[in-house]
């Protein structure tokens, strides 16, 4: 029967799963509810790193140690699969982060703001002068490159 | 039961922590505050056994995400602004309800789930037994971590290479275009007056 475990013991048996689920859930709320995009980033990791944590308690064993063969029959050890999981899933995270960071300072440099409403709202205005003055500078330097291979052709007849 | 209590410690000091970036507004704590999460999570790894992850966590996680992380607030304005009140109200109430919901059908799902380090929970009786026999007679090395990463699982470590490939790409993409424009502006200052990219 379930009501015959103390509810103490269910909590401290599930207690990482719980505060898993609530370090993820923080960083959901966050990516979801601020405007900040490098507070977003962060939010991101938090979920991310929570999900670390979720798979490291699955491979707790009790009473195990790190998964190092010691020489000793009788050792326990630890579940070693999630942690190979997670190694790379750790540096996959960072690869993340970095295009993030890279892409919301590309966004500053468009837009001159790093707040997402700020941002939507200057993508809704008719106007986008900087963006708009870059792509027509980007489609001059196209007509550049097409009018400087003309006259290299030219150079080689 | 030392190890149970500093566990159940430490994971309600990365609730706080959260708690704590969620309430800042100055960037540059927020930054930091997430380096210190890492830090306590490469803590809680060696307390649950993972020493490799802990340290690849206290390297990379703390070390160089927060490295990233300063040297973009470099260049970006170092505060959250405060948005108007309606647009907070309709975010944070579309994120505490998406959440609310989404948290707690895992809570229920949670208690489902085998207790913390029981010894027969199906992840620890599948493949993880066949390793840790296996790896030091066959391969002679007596980190199993070790391995399994480059060995059995060779071909996840060479697809998280080309994953990190990728990323350093399009990251050199991304802000490369920003030294494109500037070497351009270079050629012909009159024509581009402030149109850099990383200008003001």
């Amino acid at each position: 029967m379930m009501n015959e475990v103390p509810l103490a013991v269910i909590l401290a048996e599930n207690w990482n799963y719980l505060v898993v689920i609530t370090l993820m859930m923080s960083g959901l709320f966050i990516v979801i509810s601020r405007f900040n995009l490098v507070k977003k980033l962060v939010g991101l990791s938090i979920f991310q790193t929570s999900v670390f944590l979720f798979y490291i308690s699955v491979g707790k064993v009790a009473g195990g140690t790190a998964p190092i063969i010691t020489g000793d029959p009788d050792t326990l050890y630890s579940n070693p699969l999630p942690h190979v999981l997670i190694l790379t899933a750790i540096v996959v995270g960072v690869a993340t982060t970095a295009l993030g960071l890279a892409l919301v300072l590309r966004i500053h440099a468009a837009f001159g703001s790093i707040e997402e409403d700020e941002v939507l709202a200057m993508k809704a205005e008719d106007g986008l002068p900087r963006v708009r003055r870059i792509l027509e500078q980007q489609g001059d330097r196209l007509g550049d490159r097409q009018g400087q291979a003309v006259v290299e052709g030219e150079a080689e007849k | 039961m030392t190890g149970l209590m500093v566990n159940i410690c430490l994971l309600a000091l990365l609730v706080v922590i959260v708690v704590m970036v969620m309430r800042t507004h100055r960037l540059f704590a927020v930054v930091v505050l997430s380096g210190a999460y890492s830090l306590i999570c490469a803590v809680i790894f060696v307390n649950l056994d993972a020493v490799d992850v802990a340290f690849t966590e206290a390297a990379v996680g703390a070390g160089i995400s927060t490295v990233l992380f300063l040297a973009a607030m470099a260049v970006l304005p170092g505060t959250e602004k405060q948005p108007p009140r309606a647009h907070t109200l309709t975010s944070n109430l579309a994120g505490l309800v998406i959440v609310v919901i989404v948290g707690g059908v895992l809570m229920l799902a949670a208690f489902d789930l085998p207790a913390v380090g029981d010894p027969n929970a199906p992840a620890q009786v599948h493949v993880a037994p066949r390793y840790l026999v296996e790896s030091d007679e066959v391969l002679h090395i007596p980190n199993v971590v070790t391995t399994v990463l480059a060995s059995y699982r060779g071909f996840d470590t060479l697809g998280e290479t080309i994953v990190v490939f990728t990323a350093g790409l399009g990251v050199f993409l991304l802000l490369c275009g920003a030294t494109r424009t500037a070497r351009r502006r270079m050629a012909r200052p009159e024509q581009d007056q402030g149109s850099g990219p990383y200008e003001g």
